[in-house]
Formats: structure tokens, sequence, C-alpha cells
């Protein structure tokens, strides 16, 4: 079968691959940068063809608890948003988390904090990976780099999250949601039919239908014993989802002395001052986390001990460099560059950031 | 006659119903949760909806009527009920998908939720406990709390330069293209029940034809919140609550 290839945005790419997965549906409510995927779910009318419900919301925090209903009954559910809306989110994610339901949630990125700026930013990754609204709960946090990943993640998103009845984020950059880049569509999956969703998902709220028992869905438990015992539940899911679904690149680590870490567009970047470096004789490699919940902490631990030092870059003040540190401890210098307020950097910055944090501190 | 002769199956004219469970409730004695419970249950038991109904419950008094009614219940988070039945409706749409919540539920933190599911027209029901109080936490002003009326967070009585109007949520509601039944109810005689057990009847009944959104307002006791004795409550629910709430449907198309 011939591959189908077009030219689009990586919002766009969400769309489509969401309809091709055979999501059962999408709630969202518009702001920059991302309103191109509820744009484009409306155009495309999936509910002509897969049967997919398209709804614009009266909110960011309706939108989310539609998600929270529609995957009660076992549906593959979804919303996307950006930084603001995505803090409205935060409460009905928690419920989600703590239902045990599966969902995937988009945050297409913009610089905060507040109202911000609607352009790009990484300044939602503490949000992201250590839970965001209230209580002990993680989110499988997947950070795509380029429009491919924009569109292969929502499958892997949705698969994921089934799994282990854990919400998934895919946590986008303005940049890779904004540009146009080839990407190869999947094709197009059914949607599950009820029996499946009932064979699948036997704690879904279908209606009884026969099943001799009431399937309830709540995160609410009075009785602090049992409380506890779910809480323990979650931390056995998430410490499977740690050994089992880390996810990284790496670029030129073999012969590395320095490390550069990053995720997102920014790796893209970075990925081209490591070659600007390469042809100037310095040997530095990269790590881009491909999950950033389970982080890849045993790579970056191992590569710490073959470094002489890691320079994290990020669109925010420093947030995922608390994370290196911690795989690091303290065996090399690990230092922060970063841009904010939709500042990206170019490939040159990230090489002077290089020398003066890294190679040659003293210049500082 | 004697008494065995008597109590027999075929002679029983009044007994829990069977979707009801047999267990104890958390609600306080003398409030109306209780008689709202029973006719949800009896109704979805005699029109032959236990299989394909999936419920929503509150925050508040009523977070654990999915202890109580035997159908498959999520429960959401405060106020965002009309929502997450909005979902549950429109990816199963042979369901009926009800909502049971209470006047801080719907009327204050639910409010956005409650009029844009009712302006779509959402093919849901909307079961509204509405005794001008917070009866989980303890007692404080809801939107709909009468002037005058003493709570825990207006121990002096609810002052309209402080606290606004008493608000009635179903006169918003009503005008709206997609609700197609909007009604105000009581339980607090035997009279009443029977026209509010017609009214979520209809209500179903709608949700099940498609026809819109339905609301039923149910003007409730809080007899603990309100600090009165079950009887009492009924009396001045009778006497106040009615005045600024009254009985009766405001549409039904």
């Amino acid at each position: 079968m011939q591959e189908d290839i077009r030219l689009m945005k990586g919002n766009e790419a969400i769309a489509h691959a969401a309809i091709r997965y055979g999501a059962d549906a999408y709630f969202g409510y518009p702001i920059t940068p991302q309103s191109e995927v509820l744009e484009t779910l409306e155009d495309e009318m999936p509910w002509e063809t897969t049967g997919m419900v398209v709804l614009q919301a009266e909110s960011e925090v309706a939108a989310i608890n539609m998600v929270y209903g529609g995957a009660a009954s076992g549906k593959a559910v979804m919303t996307s948003s950006s930084s603001p809306g995505v803090s409205l989110k935060q409460e009905g994610i928690s419920y989600i988390a703590a239902s045990e339901l599966p969902a995937l949630i988009v945050n297409v990125m913009r610089g905060g904090p507040g109202l911000g700026t609607i352009q790009p930013s990484q300044a939602d990754y503490f949000q992201a990976t250590k839970g965001g609204g209230h209580g002990d709960y993680h989110l499988i946090v997947l950070a795509p780099a380029t429009v491919q990943e924009m569109a292969d993640f929502v499958a892997l998103g949705f698969d994921l999250s089934f799994k282990y009845r854990t919400p998934a984020m895919i946590l986008a950059d303005g940049i890779v949601g904004q540009m146009m880049e080839k990407v190869v569509l999947p094709p197009q999956r059914q949607r599950r039919t009820e029996e499946e969703v009932a064979a699948q998902c036997p704690w879904a709220v279908t209606g009884k239908h026969g099943r001799g028992h009431r399937n309830i869905v709540t995160s609410l438990e009075m009785d602090s014993p049992k409380m506890e015992e779910n809480n323990l539940r979650f931390q056995r899911t998430y410490a499977e989802i740690a050994e089992k679904e880390v996810r990284f690149q790496e670029y030129f680590c073999d012969d590395a002395e320095y490390l550069i870490v990053a995720f997102g567009s920014v790796a893209r970047i970075c990925l081209k001052a490591i070659e600007d470096a390469r042809a100037r004789g310095i040997k530095v490699g990269l790590l881009r986390p491909i999950t950033l919940w389970p982080f890849p902490t045993r790579e970056i631990e191992a590569l710490s001990r073959r470094v002489k030092g890691i320079l994290v870059v990020e669109l925010n003040a420093g947030q995922m460099i608390e994370d290196v540190r911690l795989a690091v401890e303290g065996r090399v210098p690990v230092r922060h560059f970063g841009r904010m307020g939709g500042m990206i950097p170019n490939p040159g910055e990230v090489l002077d950031a290089l020398d003066t944090e890294i190679i040659n501190p003293a210049k500082k | 006659m004697s008494a065995e002769e008597i109590i027999k199956p075929e002679n029983k004219v009044y007994s829990r119903p069977r979707l009801l469970d047999e267990r104890v409730t958390h609600y306080c004695p003398g409030c109306s949760h209780g008689v709202v419970h029973r006719i949800i249950a009896e109704l979805l038991d005699e029109m032959g909806l236990e299989d394909n109904t999936v419920a929503v419950a509150p925050v508040g008094c009523a977070v654990f009527a999915y202890n109580y009614i035997d159908v498959d219940w999520v429960e959401a988070a405060h106020g965002r009920a009309p929502a997450v039945a909005t979902a549950l409706k429109r990816l199963n749409p042979g369901n009926l998908v009800f909502t049971y919540q209470g006047d801080g539920d719907l009327s204050a933190i639910g409010t956005a939720e409650t009029i844009h599911a009712a302006n779509r027209g959402e093919n849901i029901a909307i079961i509204f406990i509405n005794n001008g109080i917070y009866g989980m936490t303890g007692g404080q002003m809801a939107p709909t709390t009468l002037l005058g009326m003493k709570t825990a967070t207006t121990p002096y009585g609810r002052r309209a330069d402080l606290n606004g109007y008493p608000l009635r949520i179903s006169e918003l509601l009503a005008p709206l293209d997609g609700t197609c039944y909007v009604t105000r109810q009581a339980v607090h005689t035997p009279a009443a029940v029977r026209k509010t057990k017609a009214a979520i009847r209809k209500a179903f009944q709608n949700s099940m034809e498609g026809k819109g959104t339905s609301v039923v307002e149910i003007v409730s006791t809080c007899n603990s919140g309100w600090k009165m004795s079950p009887a009492k409550s009924n009396e001045w629910m009778a006497e106040h609550m009615f005045e600024r709430y009254p009985m009766g449907d405001l549409k039904n198309i």
C-alpha cells in the first residue's frame, strides 16, 4: 500500500491521527497555539465517517470533564489545549488519574506564567511530569520533536493509557504544534465495537446490560485504610510504567565528552549545535527524552559516568534540569541554558552556552 | 380473615423498590433525598431502564448516591455532572443518562456546565435537589438560600447587599431552546410525591426520545441544616420556599 504522505502542522497531524486511530471522541476549547486541532476535526467531520464525536465545550473545565465521562464509559477520548487551558483542566486530570481511566491530553505549550504569550515554551514541564493537579499521581508524558511524532504519539499515548489505565499527555511546544513538516499518516483503523469496549474495559459504565452488578467510576473513598490501598495500587502502576516504558533517543553519545539533554523541538536546535561543535572537533552528544515521565534516569546516570559535563537546554528557567541532576547525583557539572517568554535560541547560542557553562567555565 | 391470610405476596401494596439497595443510607432522617432516590429506583425498574442507565452523582449530600441505586454510576467533580453526562450520552446514545445534583453543585460552582448542557439540548435529565443550603459541608449558604435565612456562613441571615439574591436557576433554564421540559416539584406530601414521580418519568422519557434537556427541580428540606424537625421543615418549606420557588411546570413541550 502506498504511504499517505502529507505536509501539515503538528496540530493538524494530531487531529488526523486521532481520527485514524479510531478515537471515539474529542472535546476541546479554542486557545492559541493549538486551535487547529479542534478546527481540523470540525473540518474533517469524522462523525460522518468513523462515528467519532467532536464537541467544542464551553470551557476547558467542561472539556476535561467530558473526557472524564467518555473515558468512564471505556471510550478512547481526548482533549487538547495550551498552557493556561491545561491549568484549568488539572482538577479533572487528577480525577481521571484517580479513577484509573485512560485518556489522552495534549498540551501545546505557550509562554507563561499567567496569560503570558502565545509563543512557544516548555515551561509546563513541572506541571506535566510531577502530577499537575492535586494528589499523588503521574501522567505518562510524551514529548514530540517532529510533526511525525505529533501524529505517532496519538496512538502511542492512547495505547499506553489503556494498557495502564492512566491518562497520557502529549507535551508539545508551540513550535512543533505550528510548524509544517512532512508526515506519514497511519492507515484508518475502525473504532472499537460496543462488544470490544465491554471486553477490553469490564470496569466501564456502559449500562449494566445483564452484567449482574453495577459499575461505579469514582475517586472517592472515605475509609482511609482503603484510600491508602488505592494509593499504593496507583504507585505500583507508576512503578511498572517507570520500569517498562522509558523512551529516549541518543545522538552521537558513543564518543561524547560532553552531553546535552533537551526535549521537544529544542532537541533539534541542539542537534544542529552539536553538528557545528563536532565540525570544530568538540565531541558532544545529545540525549532526547521522549518520555518525560517516566524519565530516562538510568540512561543519563550511565552517560554521566562517561562525560565531563552536561548542559540542559530548555525553553524555561530550568525545570527538566532537576531530574537530570537527580540522575547525575553530582558526578559532573550540570548546567542550564534556557530562553523564556516565547524566545527560541539558535544553535550558536547553544554552542556558546556549552562553551561558557561546561567546556570553559573559567571564561564566564 | 386472619393475619396469615392477609400477609401474602399478592396482597403487597408497598415494598422496597428492587433497584434501591438494602442498606442504611448516610442521609439524615427526614431529608428529602431518600424519597427522591426511591422514586428514581421505582421508575428505572418500571420503565425497564435498569440495564441501560448511567447516572451521574454530584459532590454534595448525594455524593454517595451510587451506593444506593443499582445502576451504573459516575461520580463527577463538583458542578461538572452535566459535562460528564454530555459525553456519556453522546458516546452511548441508547442509554438513559441523568444527573442528580444539589443546589450548590448545580447552581453555584456548576452554573456554566448546567446552562451550556441545557443550551446544547443534551438529551439528558437533570434531577435538581434545591434545599437552599450546603448540607454535606455543614450548612453554608447556597445561591438558593432565602433572604434572611441563617446558615453557617450567613449567621445573621442572608442579606441581599452582601450575598445577592436567591437564584432561580430553573427560570434561567426554561427559556433556553435546548430544554424541552423544566418543572419544579416537591416531595413533602403524598400528592407531591406522585407529581414528582410523574415529572421524573416524563424527564426520563424525553431523554430516551431525544427531545432535549429535561430539568426536574425538587424543592427539598434539609432539616439538619435548617435546624428543624423533619415535620417542621416540611411546614417551613411550604410556607417560605414555595413563595420564592413556586411549584409547577415552567416549560413542557
